[in-house]
């Protein structure tokens, strides 16, 4: 187990190093001064730009100012925006919780409707049911999110139409609650204003919905065809001729197997999310860590688009880690593989 | 007798607070474009930012009245300038409370300290609060270049300061109504640099407007209350909330869902659907702006005055008009915007006459030219589709003979490239930052065609002189006469093409009251209502 951990961490170092190599150059590479686009129309003197460069510290030999992002990192400092004028962590950190709200429950969302989908489709392989969900299922997964989106909105928020659910936001504006742990559920529930909870419930639905509708696609294809090979297993085969009930062989023999495909596609897709939905959170205006990197980018904002990029790396390294630890628990042979 | 009166009194004032306790408080909630950079607005440009601190939850010495350009005493009651135009004494307004939150309760009133606190933490290096927040002040040290313009800020007496100019400055009192010249607590400053956290200063605002800050969470909402003591009086509106929705879609949607009471930008396209639906309306007024295309006059053929006027008579600025602004601009003939004091209305502009578009470019022996038209990447107030824009010019001067290719890059680049003077001709415009023909005409003299602010590269010598001339007097009416020479010079000599002024909609609810469309482009909640 120990060595198992250890080369998984072995493979993280370099990784994480050519990440923030990545993040660091590719920012660089983008034309665009972030200077020229502060100014706008009006211009900015050479004299007046090469001070401001100074003041950046983009003066310095560019392997310098790696270096010095890389040594930033280490003590735990990612750089100060220079857009907002707030350290790069701290902005991170008060979007951080956003974005997790978001992608937990549309990941609950997808693997709720996904899955069981994807078994049932699979041991009725051939049937009307399986056909029409594989169709439902490639429709879902080359949805178009921003149409999707603003379909849902009009259909479902619009006055005209049912007006059921909020167009964008984590709150209505009436509520004035504290931001305590950034998670708008646990603020709102533990807050003192009635209304808030339901309200903060209301404005996640379209937003999960939207954001879950991929990797739900993508959920009940993987179950369906892992589910698929394994029921096509010699062992299952057995198990059927000793006389057990379908659903102790598929509940029991055949999940547990195909589990391990379907485990990693979570895995993935949580990364995904993590790494922010931008599209989602464009359109629900949801404050999250993806819109914040769309915004940095396009004010060239280099120290927030590397100490942002190297932070959601970081975590999606993370997510895939403990998704190698979680094959180990539902399959223990991968432990023991030398 | 006396008592029951008494007692009659007594029991009316109850009811009365009574009623004002249980009284819904009015919230108006507006859908903010985007996320305000901070909360102090001499660190920042955008008008994001200023919407959310400067235009109301700070003041400035002198500032515009509500929806026009007139200038009107902010926190100084009164100012004198001395005769020679070097000496600005402003009379501060006594009794002026800053805002008590809660994380600051002022034990002081407004004085002159704040006033230089203000100023000099952005002016002077050594100053304990001008590195704070990476401040570069850009406003205070580019656009107006105070540090050219300044030569002292005195403290006279607690009430009094006294500006002293290097020399002549007929802008200046326009200059210092901008955002950038909010007037902040230097009290408020010294207790978060003595308690070791300056940078809050500029993240927890305090200041003198109708409007005091409660919370901000980022990206999603901007909180405020209304100022009880402001000075002015209170703000019929009780709390203020910015709810952050960059999507004009769905802003617009939020609005119809009755979500929140205005939009700053809608959409062009929805304007119509807009107008139809009988719980909102549409405002409009024509911008405080100018779009326009520069011929670079440093390259050839463009330095022959005769090339720059055929290129102007052979532009259809009606049909280019009706095709990207859709009804929402106005053809330009001058620099200026209308609403401008200033305005040359003798001025006649080019008309659309391709004949006499190709006698001039014979006249100055051009033929088979072959050019580029520089289209912006991005949407802007006085171009929202310059891409389109660059294809009906190509398309017009075609007409005429000259084959122009359309160049586009990425909007960082263009500015910069554009400035170097990389180009033939560029598509580009202004958005006032002050009401003064001086803050759209400096894109036309001889300094910034040096430094790169003036795209058409134009430094001629009797536009020049008319410009300096003008910045020195103070008197208006001289001033408004030199502006108009320099007008009718600019059009002879056509460096640009004056392509359009925008108008600008804003969309609410019908239950907002009395809302007034900002000149400036800024949106100011003092004085705003919601009918029940």
């Amino acid at each position: 187990m120990l060595r198992f951990i250890l080369t998984k961490l072995g493979v993280l170092i370099p990784t994480f190093l050519g990440v923030t190599l990545i993040a660091f150059s590719f920012i660089r590479m983008l034309p665009g001064d972030p200077i020229e686009l502060l100014a706008g129309e009006r211009g900015v003197t050479p004299e007046r730009h090469a001070q401001l460069m100074a003041d950046l510290g983009f003066d310095r030999p560019i392997w310098e100012q790696y270096f010095s992002f890389l040594w930033g990192i280490l003590q735990g400092d990612f750089g100060v925006s220079f857009t907002s004028r707030t350290p790069v962590l701290e902005e991170f950190l008060t979007r951080f919780p956003a974005t997790v709200e978001l992608a937990g429950c549309a990941i609950i969302f997808a693997a709720l409707i996904g899955l069981p989908a994807g078994i049932i489709a699979a041991v009725k392989r051939g049937s009307a049911f399986d056909h029409t969900l594989m169709g439902i299922s490639l429709a879902g997964y080359s949805m178009p999110i921003f149409w999707w989106g603003l379909l849902l909105i009009i259909l479902f928020s619009s006055p005209d139409m049912l007006g059921l659910t909020p167009v964008s936001g984590r709150l209505s504006a009436l509520f004035w609650i504290d931001q305590d742990t950034g998670f708008m559920l646990i603020d709102a529930f533990v807050s003192d204003e009635k209304g808030a909870f339901k309200s903060a419930v209301s404005h996640l639905i379209l937003p999960t919905i939207v954001l879950g509708t991929i990797p739900m696609a993508i959920i009940a294809r993987q179950t369906r065809s892992a589910m698929l090979e394994v029921l096509g297993e010699d062992y299952v085969r057995t198990a059927k001729a000793k006389g057990l009930s379908a659903m102790r062989i598929v509940g029991v023999h055949a999940l547990r197997n195909a589990l391990i495909t379907v485990v990693t596609v979570i895995g993935l897709q949580v990364g995904v999310l993590l790494a922010g939905a931008i599209l989602t959170e464009t359109i629900f205006s949801w404050p999250g860590i993806g819109k914040w990197m769309i915004d940095s980018i396009s004010r060239r904002d280099y120290f927030a688009v590397q100490g942002g990029i190297v932070l959601i790396a970081s975590i999606v390294m993370m997510v895939n880690l403990l998704v190698d630890f979680m094959y180990g628990l539902i399959n223990p042979r991968i432990l023991h593989r030398r | 007798m006396i008592k029951k009166g008494l007692l009659a009194t007594a029991a009316l004032a109850s009811m009365l607070t009574m009623g004002a306790v249980t009284a819904q408080a009015k919230t108006f909630v507006y859908c903010s474009e985007g996320s305000p950079e901070g909360f102090t607005p001499a660190l920042y440009t955008s008008g994001t930012s200023f919407d959310a601190s400067s235009r109301n939850i700070f003041n400035r010495l002198v500032e515009f009245e509500r929806g026009s350009t007139i200038m009107t005493p902010g926190l100084a009651e009164s100012w004198e300038v001395s005769e020679d135009g070097l000496s600005y004494t402003f009379k501060l307004r006594p009794g002026v409370k800053f805002h008590t939150t809660k994380y600051f309760t002022p034990t002081r009133e407004l004085n002159a300290d704040d006033v230089l606190f203000s100023f000099n933490r952005q002016w002077k290096a050594d100053h304990p609060y001008h590195k704070v927040s990476g401040g570069t002040y850009e406003y205070f040290s580019g656009y107006v270049s105070f540090p050219d313009i300044l030569e002292t800020i005195e403290k006279v007496d607690d009430l009094t300061v006294k500006f002293t100019l290097q020399k002549p400055d007929a802008a200046f009192i326009s200059k210092i109504a901008i955002d950038f010249a909010s007037i902040h607590s230097a009290e408020y400053a010294q207790q978060m640099m003595d308690a070791g956290s300056p940078e809050k200063f500029d993240q927890e605002p305090i200041g003198t407007g109708p409007f005091q800050f409660v919370s901000y969470q980022k990206d999603a909402f901007i909180r405020y209350q209304a100022n009880e003591d402001y000075w002015s009086g209170r703000a019929p509106l009780d709390k203020l909330v910015f709810a952050i929705t960059p999507d004009a879609q769905v802003a617009y949607q939020k609005l119809a869902a009755g979500e929140c009471h205005l939009v700053p930008y809608p959409n062009q396209a929805d304007l119509a659907s807009i107008e139809a639906n009988k719980d909102l309306t549409v405002d409009s007024q024509e911008g405080m702006n100018v779009g326009y295309l520069a011929f670079n006059t440093e390259k050839k053929p463009f330095d022959d005055k005769r090339v720059r006027q055929a290129l102007n008579y052979a532009m259809n600025k009606e049909s280019i008009i009706k095709a990207v602004f859709q009804g929402a601009g106005n053809a330009a003939k001058n620099p200026l915007p209308p609403t401008l004091w200033g305005y040359n209305e003798e001025i006649q502009d080019y008309p659309y006459d391709p004949a006499k578009a190709k006698a001039l470019l014979a006249e100055a022996g051009v033929t088979n030219l072959s050019t580029n038209i520089w289209a912006m990447p991005v949407k802007r107030p006085y171009n929202p589709n310059a891409r389109r824009m660059a294809e009906l010019i190509q398309a017009d001067w075609a007409n005429v003979g000259v084959d122009a290719e359309i160049v586009s890059m990425e909007w960082g680049e263009y500015l910069s490239r554009s400035q170097k003077g990389d180009h033939d001709t560029v598509l580009l415009g202004w958005t006032a930052d002050y009401p003064d023909p001086d803050n759209f005409l400096s894109l036309l003299n001889c300094a910034s065609a040096k430094s790169g602010g003036n795209r058409a590269r134009w430094c001629h010598k009797e536009f020049d002189d008319l410009f300096q001339e003008a910045v020195k007097v103070s008197d208006p009416e001289k001033r408004t006469q030199l502006y108009e020479q320099a007008q009718a010079v600019f059009k002879e000599e056509a460096p640009w093409v004056t392509v359009a002024h925008s108008v600008v909609h804003k969309a609410m609810s019908n239950k907002v009251v009395d809302f007034r469309i900002d000149p400036l482009g800024g949106h100011v909640f003092y004085g705003v209502d919601l009918e029940e």
